[in-house]
């Protein structure tokens, strides 16, 4: 496949004046969210969409669905460590797991570009099943539609999942409390920069993979680790910093973090001085954050490093009552910086 | 301005009369051209900005002067700063 | 990452600002020309660990902050070209022209395409002959030479479909125009360390002498500027005015050679805008006679009617040291990097994206 230039670059800045939908709208930072305030709430009003979590969980009879939906639109459609289709199917579990729900049955539903290679779709859906199995789940029901050449990027997938949340589990971002834990089960920006690595006009030598993976066991160990699971975000689109800040405004709690426990691989770091990044932005799929209530963190912690997925699990942060809606992060130095929001993607810069 | 980064050269040749190389950055490894800095090995650390190798590190200066600063650094620790500092009172709080 | 990491370090960047309160008896207003000396400040919190008797003034070194509004404007208009591919820095795409950005040009269809290096300028122009390739090739003297290169290796192979859209500007012209003017208080330089990395460190001597103004040559991570900002300090405490090098590891007296030859071979110098500030008689770089089919501006027939900027933007006065982002009255209020009204607040080297980013909380617990 391959190789895209980098004329699929992502918005750095929105202009005022929002009359077209940009790129940076679909990046997971400050735009997406204005899009979700000014759009999309508004017009659908509903209590369960307004709580913002990575899941909706509601109830039929005595019954609590955890459900999800998700669309994949990743350029290239392989990569190393994974492609589209174990994307597909590990971002929508994990969407689930986060929520506290068991992963159980999937949709999946493809829109193909005309003119599309019926090996790379084969590729694709081979891949999608084998990361279904991994992760425990059915795929039950699909939809497929083709576009005319030229409007499909090749392949597109949007999935739905459906879990069932165990009786009293009930995890959501307003939780969050001062003096609660912030745990990180790794280090960030993998996915990121295993993309990055592959585009024209920046290409790099690198063996960093994406660390897209299942996480569903990994939140099952954490809930039944300890008592004071708050909530539970994976990682993707914005990094780390999304995330938090994201929780931050949901919460209206303030963060802080410390620098020197936020684990960054050596090539992560490497691409990202080259290119004048900061890891705490660049995309995940396969990490998660816990807000998890002081006395349980150290317990929580113990178990997510059990994991698998979990092994370099560390204790980041604390939630506190001050700059509530800010995250802010002691430096290496013991000073302090904001984390801010992501605006639009991050660009490589020369200055 | 000028994001410019140090990293280690791997290989460095001319190839069609330009001279290029490959120069890693703590993990990760780019091809850099090399006009600026033909004298550069394979071996030496560089200056890369925009990939281009732009200067040399001189590994003898820099542990040189490196080495008064790591003194420095071992004296603030065995005695930290006077209370009237500023740091001192972010250490109190 | 060696030669990286340990300018970082924790205990020796508090021993150096232990050090610069221990030496420092009244208050001093110095001066860091880079904006990627400014982020660094801003990112590790540098103002933190400095006494308050410190004053530090944010410098016009950000080429992307200073780009004049017609060379934006250019790039946007020959980008809507049909047969046109704008290569750019990733630096310049959220840039606000007189009434749009290269972002909003590429989702109105603008051919637009990031690159890291001007080498990849060059072969995009190479693997298209069908598009005409125009490179916004903007910098300090840090980037001209690499620039420059694209332009020379363009000119040995005769490529026909590859022009530059430059825009050049040069420190010490800037640096003699801030000293000159009446309001100035800067009483010390932290001279950019990757531009004299370049040029070497002869200019900063004749300023030095000429203004009697001490300057240290500085590197870019936090124990660079601390160093860097202790030996100021001493000078100005003795009363001393010299051109010391701190940043020892990259930065010779000569400069490089080879990227001076380059730069003397496609460029000469002349009169240019900085955005912000006004036109500074040479203080930019232009191609030469030679290269006269590489440069867009004659390649290309374009008139842009410029607008005037923002009036509440202050970034004139921001990029000279005047003032600071936060004594502007639209600061993260009317002006946010979603809402840029100048530069500063949009590139990532400027003075008001840095306290924007990094240093917002410092308003807010106020």
């Amino acid at each position: 496949m391959s190789s895209k230039s980098i004329t699929d670059i992502t918005c750095a800045i929105p202009l005022p004046a929002r009359d077209t939908v940009l790129l940076g709208h679909g990046s997971g930072g400050r735009l997406s969210a204005e899009l979700v305030r000014d759009i999309f709430l508004p017009a659908f009003g509903d209590p369960e969409l307004a709580r913002l979590n990575d899941q909706a969980v509601v109830s039929i009879g005595d019954s609590r669905i955890a459900m999800t939906t998700d669309s994949f639109v990743i350029n290239p459609l392989f990569f190393p460590g994974g492609d589209i289709g174990s994307l597909a199917v590990n971002g929508t579990v994990n969407d689930l797991a986060v929520g506290g729900a068991t992963p159980l049955f999937l949709s999946v539903a493809f829109i193909l570009e005309e003119g599309l290679s019926m090996d790379v779709l084969h590729r694709v859906v081979r891949s999608l099943q084998v990361a279904a199995e991994a992760a425990n789940v059915r795929v039950v029901t699909g939809d497929t539609k083709v576009v005319e050449r030229g409007k499909g990027d090749g392949l597109f997938i949007n999935t739905t999942g459906i879990g069932l949340v165990p009786a009293g589990i009930s995890l959501s971002a307003d939780n969050a409390q001062p003096g609660d834990k912030i745990l990180l089960s790794g280090p960030v920006g993998e996915h990121g920069i295993a993309i990055l690595a592959q585009r024209e006009g920046l290409e790099f030598e690198t063996t960093i993979e994406s660390d897209c993976a299942p996480l569903h066991t990994l939140c099952a160990e954490i809930l039944s680790a300890g008592a004071g699971v708050r909530c539970m975000r994976d990682l993707t689109r914005g990094g780390l910093s999304s995330a938090l800040n994201e929780i931050a405004a949901q919460a209206k709690v303030g963060v802080e973090l410390n620098e020197t426990a936020i684990p960054v691989r050596e090539e992560v770091k490497g691409a990202c001085e080259m290119l004048g990044f900061d890891p705490l932005y660049v995309a995940n799929e396969g990490k998660l954050i816990a807000i998890v209530a002081p006395d349980s963190a150290e317990n929580v912690l113990s178990a997510m490093r059990r994991n698998r997925f979990g092994q370099q699990s560390s204790i980041i942060g604390t939630i506190t009552a001050a700059h509530v809606g800010l995250v802010t992060m002691k430096t290496l130095l013991g000073t302090t910086r904001v984390v801010d929001m992501l605006s639009g993607d991050q660009l490589p810069r020369i200055c | 301005m000028c994001l410019a980064i140090p990293g280690k050269v791997l290989e460095v040749a001319d190839r069609d009369g330009v001279r290029t190389g490959r120069v890693q950055f703590g993990g990760i490894v780019r091809s850099v051209c090399f006009d600026f800095l033909p004298e550069a090995n394979a071996g030496d650390y560089v200056m890369v900005h925009v990939g281009f190798a732009i200067s040399q590190v001189d590994e003898r200066e820099a542990e040189r002067t490196f080495s008064l600063l790591r003194e420095m650094g071992a004296l603030e620790e065995e005695f930290p700063a006077e209370e009237s500092s500023p740091i001192a009172e972010k250490d109190l709080a | 990452m060696k030669y990286l990491d340990e300018y970082r370090d924790s205990t020796i960047a508090r021993a150096l600002a232990a050090e610069i309160a221990a030496v420092t008896t009244r208050h001093w207003v110095l001066m860091e020309i880079c904006g990627g000396q400014t982020h660094t400040i801003m990112r590790y919190g540098l103002d933190e660990l400095l006494p308050s008797k410190i004053e530090l003034v944010h410098g016009p070194g950000c080429p992307v902050c200073v780009t004049p509004l017609e060379t934006i404007d250019k790039a946007i208009a020959l980008a809507l070209l049909p047969d046109v591919t704008l290569v750019s820095y990733g630096d310049m795409l959220r840039v606000p022209g007189s009434n749009s950005d290269l972002f909003r040009a590429k989702a109105q269809g603008a051919d637009i395409r990031v690159v890291y290096s001007p080498v990849e300028a060059v072969r995009i122009a190479q693997a298209n002959p069908d598009r005409k390739v125009v490179f916004l090739a903007i910098g300090f003297e840090t980037t001209a030479p690499a620039n420059a290169m694209a332009a020379w290796r363009a000119k040995q192979q005769n490529l026909t479909n590859f022009s530059m859209l430059v825009s050049h500007v040069l420190v010490p012209p800037a640096i003699r125009a801030l000293l000159a003017s009446r309001d100035n208080r800067i009483q010390g330089f932290i001279a950019p360390g990757h531009v004299c990395t370049i040029v070497g460190c002869q200019d900063y001597e004749d300023l030095a002498r000429e203004f009697s103004i001490p300057i240290v040559v500085g590197g870019f991570e936090p124990v660079d500027l601390l160093e860097a900002i202790l030996m100021l300090v001493k000078q100005l405490e003795a009363g001393d005015v010299c051109v010391e090098n701190q940043y020892v590891r990259s930065v010779t007296y000569a400069g490089n050679q080879h990227a001076q030859r380059i730069l003397k071979e496609v460029f000469e110098v002349a009169d240019q805008k900085w955005r912000g500030i006004g036109e500074i008689p040479r203080s930019g770089l232009k191609f030469r006679s030679e290269y006269a089919a590489y440069d867009a501006n004659l390649v290309f027939n374009l008139d842009v009617i410029t607008a005037d900027e923002p009036a509440e933007c202050i970034s004139a006065l921001v990029l000279q040291g005047l003032r600071k982002p936060t004594d502007c009255a639209a600061f993260a209020i009317r002006c946010t990097p979603e809402n840029p009204l100048g530069a500063p607040m949009v590139s990532s080297e400027g003075a008001c994206a840095a306290y924007y980013h990094y240093r917002r909380h410092v308003k807010e617990l106020a």
